[in-house]
């Protein structure tokens, strides 16, 4: 699993961090970044952080 | 938008009745799920001209996030739901960036996102919790029956925001009041200029005074950046002001009759999302216009067309949804569009989640005897409003 997000495109709407806190977190200008990318999150809550984001700003691929 | 669609077919030759939203009429209409069975958007007539009403939750979502759709009002052709079918001039104001279009919207976007992120919201609930307590002592000192519209539901979000950005508690009736006006839809333009010239002189002021006493509040912060002008700032502090109330009164009050209803659903967290996604109290906020001509769920909608896509049709349907008209905080509600999609979606939303769990939690935690004082069937509704929601709500407790 890869995920790409696009802090260009994110709104700061904080969804992904609702959906999959392990994986997702707000910096200090409340934009997207990825933690860990190895953490022991599911691809469902990957895939599930990206379809809710408002402004299409995650990506998600199989690896 | 179905990129697979064949030529757009075109528009019914009847128009049909907008807002559907009426008393002794079922909430959502029961026409926002013919709607979403037919081939498309459906064309009907508003004071400000032709409009398309989109419902399936696929092609809300396709209009909220199409860069040739704007939420521009001052572009021809944008709906206008005011009876006077006058321009809201409260989307004149400088700084009202739900009314703008990128690239100018990230400006003031990025600048507040800071403010409302899951963290940040996190750090607030302390003082959410005492708000909600205060409220419910308050309520509980004087007696054993009240509006709890205007003991709580209205009271903890507007103390909240007012509270966030630095806007003396004092002054919340003069700010309600105003509000009141500008979410009616029967106010005249003429009332509607009157509030908001009045609340963007209280905050011009206010601001000046900020200047000189910054304090630690959310406006003081937006002076210490710089980046608005005083204008701006005004303008800002008026939106936040306004959308952090009361659109999550209307949530609290709605979800306490649901909650008093369903009580098997108290103390469970997750009647948060439903209760938004049911409700939908936002419906007929996101009205759009096309800037180019573009097709949406099969139609094509003409450059200068106006576009309103129905948020509780969107949360109503059943492909998404299976049996909306059903209360079930055990369904994964999350994809809602209550809060709106795309760049606009609602900034100050996770405060509302919180806001919505804290006081539900404590409402019935400590009032458990809780119970509607009126016929569920006699509660007053507002269908006047561009906010769903209740003007009264009744209740007592031993």
């Amino acid at each position: 699993m890869r995920i790409t997000v696009d802090t260009g495109r994110c709104v700061g709407a904080g969804q992904c961090v609702l959906t999959a806190p392990d994986l997702f977190d707000q910096d200090d200008d409340g934009l997207v970044t990825v933690l860990d990318p190895t953490a022991g999150v599911s691809a469902g809550a990957a895939r599930e952080a990206a379809a809710l984001c408002p402004s299409g700003a995650i990506s998600v691929a199989a690896d | 938008m179905s990129t697979g669609a064949e030529a757009p077919t075109p528009a019914p030759q009847c128009p049909v009745a907008f807002p559907l939203r009426q008393p002794g009429r079922p909430f959502p209409p029961p026409e926002y799920a013919q709607y979403r069975a037919g081939p498309g958007p459906v064309r009907t007539e508003l004071p400000s001209g032709t409009v398309w009403l989109v419902t399936r939750h696929e092609d809300v979502r396709a209009v909220l996030t199409d860069p040739r759709i704007s939420a521009d009002p001052s572009r021809p052709g944008f709906p206008k739901a005011s009876r006077t079918g006058g321009a809201p001039s409260q989307y004149e104001v400088p700084g009202w960036f739900v009314a703008m279009d990128p690239p100018e919207h990230g400006r003031f976007r990025k600048t507040l996102i800071p403010e409302f992120t899951v963290r940040k919201v996190r750090e607030l609930r302390p003082a959410i919790q005492q708000i909600v307590d205060e409220r419910i002592d308050a309520m509980l000192a004087a007696g054993t029956s009240a509006d709890l519209v205007e003991s709580f539901a209205l009271p903890v979000p507007s103390l909240v925001i007012s509270s966030l950005l630095g806007v003396p508690r004092a002054d919340r009736d003069f700010f309600e009041d105003r509000t009141r006006v500008l979410v009616r839809l029967s106010s005249t333009d003429e009332e509607r200029d009157k509030a908001t010239q009045a609340l963007l002189r209280y905050l011009g002021r206010l601001i000046q005074i900020k200047q000189r006493r910054p304090g630690d509040d959310l406006i003081s912060r937006l002076i210490a950046a710089g980046t608005l002008s005083r204008q701006e700032l005004s303008g800002v502090s008026m939106l936040l002001l306004i959308a952090g109330h009361e659109t999550t009164a209307n949530n609290i009050g709605l979800g306490v009759v649901q909650l008093l209803a369903n009580p098997q659903w108290i103390g469970d967290d997750r009647i948060v999302e439903e209760l938004l996604r049911y409700y939908s109290v936002a419906d007929l906020v996101a009205f759009r216009v096309a800037v180019e001509d573009v097709e949406v769920g099969g139609r094509l909608i003409r450059a200068g067309e106006g576009i309103v896509p129905l948020l509780a049709a969107a949360n109503h349907d059943d492909t998404v949804f299976a049996a909306p008209r059903e209360f079930d905080p055990e369904r994964s509600a999350r994809s809602h569009v209550a809060f709106g999609y795309g760049v606009h979606q609602c900034l100050g939303q996770n405060l509302v989640r919180v806001e919505m769990e804290i006081a539900y939690r404590t409402l019935f935690a400590r009032m458990p005897s809780l119970a509607l004082a009126v016929p569920v069937e006699e509660l007053s509704l507002k269908y006047d409003g561009v906010l769903f929601g209740l003007h009264e709500l009744p209740v007592t407790w031993k």
